[in-house]
């Protein structure tokens, strides 16, 4: 019965050449072979995403009056109502954290050299997008804190020359943050920024198959002695132990650290002390705190760092492009130096931002459990071909 | 079986790993099936409601009005100066909400054509049974128009 159901499917689909495309895939093997795994991780995290989020549809009310008291709902009175939203809410910034290291590898590892510029691209294009989930998710819970981060968030764009005022208003549905800021960042939050992450993600896993993975400058002597692992079984099932890792990891978060609800949003209250965005935003958020008031050349002064982060995201995209050496020879210490100057900078305002030193111990703690991982995983010299 | 016959190393293993990935299932599911299960909110029982009083023009010109009867509709019509009537608005047949009509003397559902008497009960279409009726008392209280007080049968 099974075989004929198999052979139905097998005349009408022609699943066996998928499968036999699939048993060919495999993955180099060297000692930063460990960074191979982020990217999936970071998949693993955005399915999570797609999940809660849709069960949190169920119940959400994207409207000022309602939206406080219906996540209020959620977290009281429906059934685990509470784990859902604080699985999404640790699960988003999971997310973040290792789109952020996946990054940060890949442009270690020169990853971008060609053929793999538009892998690069969209991948940089999946972290802007991502950026974009977490500031529009913010504002949902209609709370105190999505409040003011949303009106500081948007006065942001009002520096950019030319636009910037009718960015604002664009990014507002009008004058001031209202409901209406509300109804335009859920829609985003819940059906356009989910479509245009669709299609690039599978762009960019679709090119991941299609070049393969990139062995760095540094692996290729190591990746040419040693036997390739095939992607599946081998390769597949360290995947999935990560995610079940995660999985536990994450469950454990949520269930021990409830995601807090706050105060409802008071639109004539005084933002209150100590109040920051998203972790992944406080670097440039302490950096514009530096900047004084004041203008050149007509430009205000606290445009600047605004427009130098734009620059820079510009520059992120156009690394591919710009990094000759890294193209021509697979190296590029100038490029591996820049990466370390802003991963700092990015680091000490982070730390400056927090008053602590507890994003340095997270860095630290990080790089020490993937340097453990990458040295279990090493494999062993009779697996060499 | 015999109990003493060994146990190969992967029937274990396979049992092993598969009761937990079903124990790992079912600590998925059921918070899903039951996050997506709406929570019952207590209604408050309402077993009386006042619907306005006889002057009302609604009642004089159309003949009937909708009352909220706590959460359900409840169809109020005027038989005669001293009559009213009242019955469950909801339709037995797909729930939707009967109307009066007066020149027919009958209830009607716009929906599917579902129709009911004055009394209730359906007499044609796909209704399955009678709307539930409810009492109507008339309150007058001095020179006042009367109250129309509605309540459970």
């Amino acid at each position: 019965m099974i075989e004929r159901v198999r052979g139905w499917l097998e005349d009408r689909l022609g699943l066996s050449k998928l499968v036999e495309l699939g048993s060919h895939k495999t993955v180099p093997v060297h000692r930063f072979s460990v960074f191979y795994y982020l990217g999936g991780m970071t998949l693993f995290f955005f399915l999570i995403q797609v999940c809660t989020g849709v069960l949190l549809m169920l119940y959400y009310r994207p409207s000022a009056n309602e939206a406080f008291e219906s996540v209020e709902f959620i977290m009281t009175v429906v059934p685990f109502g509470w784990l859902i939203r604080s699985l999404h809410s640790w699960s988003a910034n999971l997310m973040v954290f290792f789109a952020f290291l996946h990054m940060v590898s890949v442009f270690f590892m020169k990853a971008y050299r060609p053929p793999r510029e538009l892998t690069w691209i969209s991948g940089v294009l999946l972290l802007f997008l991502i950026m974009g989930f977490g500031f529009s998710g913010y504002l949902l819970p209609w709370n105190q804190l999505a409040f003011f981060a949303t009106k500081v968030g948007t006065d942001i764009s009002g520096v950019m020359p030319f636009v910037g005022h009718w960015m604002v208003r664009f990014l507002r549905g009008g004058d001031r943050v209202s409901g209406g800021t509300l109804s335009r960042f859920y829609g985003w939050h819940v059906a356009l920024l989910p479509a245009i992450t669709t299609v690039v993600l599978v762009v960019h896993l679709a090119l991941v198959q299609l070049k393969g993975m990139s062995v760095p400058a540094a692996g290729e002597e190591e990746s040419s002695r040693r036997k390739p692992m095939k992607f599946f079984p081998h390769f597949a099932l360290r995947d999935l132990s990560g995610w079940i890792f995660a999985l536990g990891v994450l469950a454990a978060l949520a269930a021990l650290f409830p995601w807090e609800l706050g105060e409802k949003a008071d639109l004539f209250a005084p933002a209150y002390e100590n109040i920051r965005p998203e972790w992944y935003f406080v670097f440039m958020f302490q950096t514009l705190k530096l900047v004084p008031g004041g203008e050149i050349f007509g430009i205000e002064y606290e445009a600047i760092p605004i427009l130098l982060f734009s620059a820079a995201g510009l520059l992120l995209i156009l690394i591919p492009f710009l990094d000759r050496g890294a193209a021509l020879r697979g190296r590029s210490p100038g490029w591996s130096i820049g990466g370390v100057a802003a991963l700092l900078f990015a680091l000490g305002m982070t730390c400056w931002g927090y008053a602590s030193l507890l994003p340095l111990y997270v860095v630290l703690i990080s790089t020490l459990l993937l340097s453990l991982l990458a040295f279990i995983t090493r494999g062993r010299k009779s697996e060499d071909r | 079986m015999d109990a003493l016959a060994p146990l190969p190393r992967r029937r274990f293993l396979n049992w092993f790993l598969g009761t937990t990935l079903g124990a790992l299932a079912a600590s998925i599911v059921y918070p899903i099936v039951r996050f997506a299960s709406p929570p019952r909110i207590p209604e408050a029982t309402t077993n009386q409601v006042e619907a306005g009083d006889v002057s009302d023009p609604l009642l004089r010109e159309k003949g009937f009005k909708i009352v909220r009867f706590g959460a359900e509709p409840v169809i109020l019509f005027k038989m005669s100066d001293t009559e009213y009537r009242a019955f469950s608005a909801t339709c037995t047949h797909l729930d939707c909400i009967v109307g009066y009509q007066k020149e027919r003397s009958r209830i009607f559902c716009n929906c599917h054509g579902g129709v009911y008497d004055l009394n209730g009960r359906n007499v044609a279409g796909p209704p399955p049974r009678p709307l539930t009726a409810y009492k109507v008392n008339l309150v007058a209280k001095g020179s006042e128009p009367a109250k129309i007080v509605v309540s459970k049968a």
